[in-house]
């Protein structure tokens, strides 16, 4: 296989850090080459120097061969570089043939000539196997077609090189398969593609070779057969990590947090909740999966206090504790990890210190009649910031400057620490790397343990799977099922996400998943 | 940690010296010598007990107010009613002063300034307060339209309404010298006002940084939502930073008329509401920052006619600087990158 891009010694600087760090990478015809690290480990960066967004300070790159420039982003796109954005740039009250073809539309003296934009697009998505509808609003489509028209967005301009950034981030395991599938298939036909990633089991399932890139350099390039998660992980972090942390026997206590009938009208932007119950016991984890957008995020608001129900009940130890305000529940034992941390989480401009005690600083022994005891909470904060590994290990510094990792651990620490009866964890790891997403785990499971009721919502259908005792799942704002761990599989959970009935034989499920994953269509 | 601290005093200083040096370009194409306007500025604003004493008094009201503004900056708040809530402040301890006899001293003072406090207090919590915490109304909006309110009302009250002297002078009665502030240094205007200010600062910085309060004040400030979360109610701390907000506005407009003016009258000296906006921004929201600024603007505004006397450039000029000093925080941005980059060439030398 012949080398179509060439980096060498690529380095990019930015004020006090840097980036990358004379990076040498190599991408060769139809090869899917997976870019592996953490958060800021530099990869990002990397894949933007080659599609023209960034300009390296060091370094050459070879494209065929030859020495390029990119001055902008439009230039790599000339030469064939295309790259699809985690986030989809995307005009949704256009069709598909119109966003595809925006920016090189074909024109009709000073109209865009419809016809040939619709025939474009078909022969286009024929010939990759994209299948699509030109004539859908782009509004109307699942987030996988979506993606589909972004793909399609770089080959016509185009593309014979392709970056994918992040690209299963916002899929189902049926809609990520199915993009596999189109890869490995573009890969076949000649297209070379860089895949960005930090999920070893998806590097593992796709890519040809696997680059892992920390602190700004690439450290290995592996051949995807030759290499194990478990190794991939640790030239990520840096040291050996626990990919599963083990979790123990499920020996379920007395109900901590009862639900019925609870129900909400769609409004505020805000998805419907229709009647729903479920139990969290003492000492198990209850997790909550589902597409984004199907009500996990109502239901967690209902029970944290944020959001008022119109119907049903929600008791605590038995206690009807419906529509009681964030600091009622509090003061009765329920912590809440928001899913955006930076937004809802944590004031990012106060000190660590300060966000830890962000909900009990007006009690005993924070504070007296009003007044705060600056150095109970000082002491306080030093002790849970070694207890719950932030680093920098200063109390005193401003939240904002922590990485995503530390950040969450503030949270983790100042909700766990408040040892609640009921931990609602809204999304804990979303956006942190390996070594930080095993620090959470830990927490949440030791926190199980100890006779807690924990209740998890995650996107993330394999840390659902391992840690949960039993598995509740949201479809259009409902609970459509409840499995117990057991009897509950990537493929089952997988389909009851996308609406189909518990009654499906978990065998005929990839086959319908496709189709099903693409009727899904999201707020 | 020591190097953002030290950014955070040096942006406005820079601002300052920067205007300063935009009013000297301007002096000069004037025709005029600028080392000459800024020495007569200097010493109109700070040389003499009798000039330092006027630059106080200036800047006493500019304090009070400007800390009643940064509060609400605090909490996320961007209350530009000082003006009004000042002006509310000033009637009521007019009124209290000269209306009620027979009090002694320790009574009769306390109580025009506690008067004063509460109105300007309650005109900016009941109305634009309580409105933003329930129904989201602006306080932009609603705090500029209670200023117009409350200085159409003094307006009144004093030219044929209620609180009018007799005589033609739109004024109300002089206060009783009970409910007057008396004077810090005598023969000048300075009143034990400063003294209320300075400790004002203190309570504010007190309240902000260790009360539970102030945690919430400025935990909503930064990040409503994460306040929200974790339990605060943020309708309460909204209305109640208004309160204390407009309670110092309040508290400048009594002083100003207990302690400089000794009765209500519609006066050139309207605008300290206005100018306490640019205090706070200018003394970055920190009370020890607003009382520096205030005691700069209350400098300008003593040496302006010095200046016009001495140097023979018109007073003028000084709204020039004040107006530069505005450009200049409101572009701190460009001073902010113009030090990070001296530092990182500092650092590569």
């Amino acid at each position: 296989m012949d080398v179509v891009l060439e980096l060498k010694g690529i380095t990019k600087r930015f004020p006090g850090v840097v980036a990358n760090d004379r990076v040498d990478l190599d991408l060769r015809r139809g090869e899917i080459h997976a870019v592996l690290g953490e958060n800021g480990a530099g990869k990002s960066t990397i894949m933007k120097i080659v599609s023209g967004l960034y300009s390296p300070d060091e370094g050459t790159i070879l494209l065929e061969g030859r020495p390029v420039r990119f001055a902008g982003p439009r230039e790599a796109i000339t030469a064939g570089i295309g790259m699809v954005h985690q986030h989809f740039m995307l005009i949704p009250v256009m069709t598909v043939a119109e966003n595809i073809v925006l920016g090189r539309e074909p024109a009709r003296g000073l109209a865009l000539d419809v016809r040939r934009a619709r025939e474009d697009v078909r022969q286009l998505s024929a010939r990759y196997g994209l299948e699509i509808d030109p004539d859908r609003l782009v509004g109307e489509l699942s987030v996988g077609l979506q993606q589909r028209v972004e793909i399609l967005k770089a080959f016509y301009r185009g593309a014979n090189i392709l970056i994918l950034d992040e690209p299963t981030a916002m899929l189902t395991p049926q809609e990520a398969r199915e993009l596999f599938r189109i890869m490995r298939e573009l890969a076949r036909s000649g297209v070379s593609i860089f895949f960005i990633s930090h999920k070893l089991d998806e590097v593992m399932e796709v890519a040809d070779r696997v680059s892992v890139m920390r602190q700004g350099r690439r450290v290995a390039t592996l051949p995807a057969a030759e290499t194990s998660p478990e190794q991939l992980a640790e030239l990520m972090v840096g040291r050996s990590v626990l990919l599963r942390v083990e979790r123990g026997e499920h020996r379920p206590g007395e109900p901590v947090l009862a639900v019925e009938g609870l129900g909400r009208a769609a409004r505020g932007g805000r998805a419907a909740l229709a009647d729903i119950s479920f139990e969290v016991r003492a000492g198990e984890i209850f997790g909550l999966a589902g597409v984004e957008g199907n009500g996990q995020q109502e239901l967690v608001e209902v029970l944290a206090g944020l959001l008022k129900p119109d119907r049903g009940t929600v008791r605590l130890g038995g206690v009807d504790v419906t529509g009681r305000s964030p600091r009622q529940l509090f003061e009765m034992g329920v912590a809440y990890i928001p899913p955006d941390r930076q937004a809802e989480g944590l004031v990012l401009d106060l000190t660590v210190a300060e966000n830890l005690a962000l909900k009990d600083y007006y009690r005993a022994p924070l504070a007296r009649r009003g007044l705060i005891d600056v150095k109970r909470l000082a002491e306080r904060a030093r002790a849970l910031v070694v207890e719950y590994d932030v680093r920098p290990a200063n109390p005193a510094a401003v939240a904002r400057t922590l990485s995503g990792g530390n950040q969450q651990k503030v949270i983790l620490g100042r909700e766990v620490s408040s040892s609640p009866r009921l931990l609602i964890a809204a999304q804990p790891t979303r956006g942190l790397d390996v070594g930080a997403i095993e620090f959470v785990h830990r927490r949440l499971l030791a926190l199980r343990d100890s006779g807690a009721a924990v209740l998890l919502s995650s996107l993330e259908l394999d840390e659902i799977l391992s840690l949960a005792d039993r598995i509740g799942v949201m479809y259009k704002g409902r609970l459509v099922a409840v499995l117990d761990a057991d009897e509950a599989t990537r493929e089952r959970v997988g389909l009851l996400m996308t609406g189909a009935t518990a009654a499906a034989p978990a065998g005929a499920g990839t086959a319908a998943a496709g189709a099903g994953a693409e009727e899904v269509r999201r707020p | 940690m020591t190097s953002t601290r030290a950014t955070a005093v040096l942006v406005p200083v820079l601002s300052v010296l920067l205007s300063f040096l935009v009013g000297g370009v301007i002096v000069v194409i004037s025709g005029h010598d600028p080392l000459a306007a800024y020495v007569a500025l200097l010493q109109g604003a700070f040389g003499s007990v009798f000039n330092l004493a006027n630059t106080l008094t200036v800047a006493v009201p500019l304090m009070l107010a400007g800390l009643g503004v940064a509060f609400t900056f605090r909490a996320g708040l961007f209350n530009i009613g000082a003006e009004g809530q000042y002006w509310l402040g000033s009637i009521a301890a007019a009124w209290v002063g000269y209306a009620v006899h027979g009090l002694p001293v320790w009574v009769h003072l306390p109580l025009a300034l506690l008067a004063g406090t509460l109105a300007g207090a309650l005109w900016a919590a009941l109305i634009p307060g309580v409105l933003k915490a329930w129904t989201g109304a602006h306080e932009v909006i609603t705090t500029m339209m209670m200023s117009y309110i409350a200085i159409n009302l003094a307006r009144y009250l004093i030219e044929g309404g209620p609180m009018m002297a007799p005589g033609y002078t739109p004024q109300s009665p002089a206060v009783l010298p009970t409910a007057t502030l008396p004077a810090l240094v005598p023969g000048t205007q300075l009143s034990w006002g400063l003294v209320l200010a300075v400790l004002a600062a203190v309570a504010v910085w007190f309240v902000l940084y260790r009360t539970t309060f102030g945690f919430e004040v400025r935990a909503a400030g930064l990040n409503g939502r994460a306040a929200r979360y974790a339990g605060m109610n943020v309708a309460r701390i909204i209305v109640l930073a208004m309160f204390v907000s407009g309670a110092l506005a309040g508290l400048a407009g009594a002083v100003q008329t207990l302690g400089v003016n000794h009765r209500l009258f519609d006066a050139f000296n309207a605008g300290y509401g206005y100018t306490a906006i640019v205090v706070a921004l200018l003394g970055k929201n920190n009370p020890w920052g607003v009382l520096a600024a205030a005691v700069l603007f209350g400098a300008l505004n003593a040496g302006a006619s010095a200046m016009q006397m001495q140097a023979g450039v018109p007073a003028h000029l000084v709204d020039v600087v004040q107006g530069m000093i505005i450009f200049f925080i409101a572009v701190d941005g460009i001073i902010r990158s113009v030090l990070r980059r001296t530092r990182k060439e500092a650092a590569q030398a």
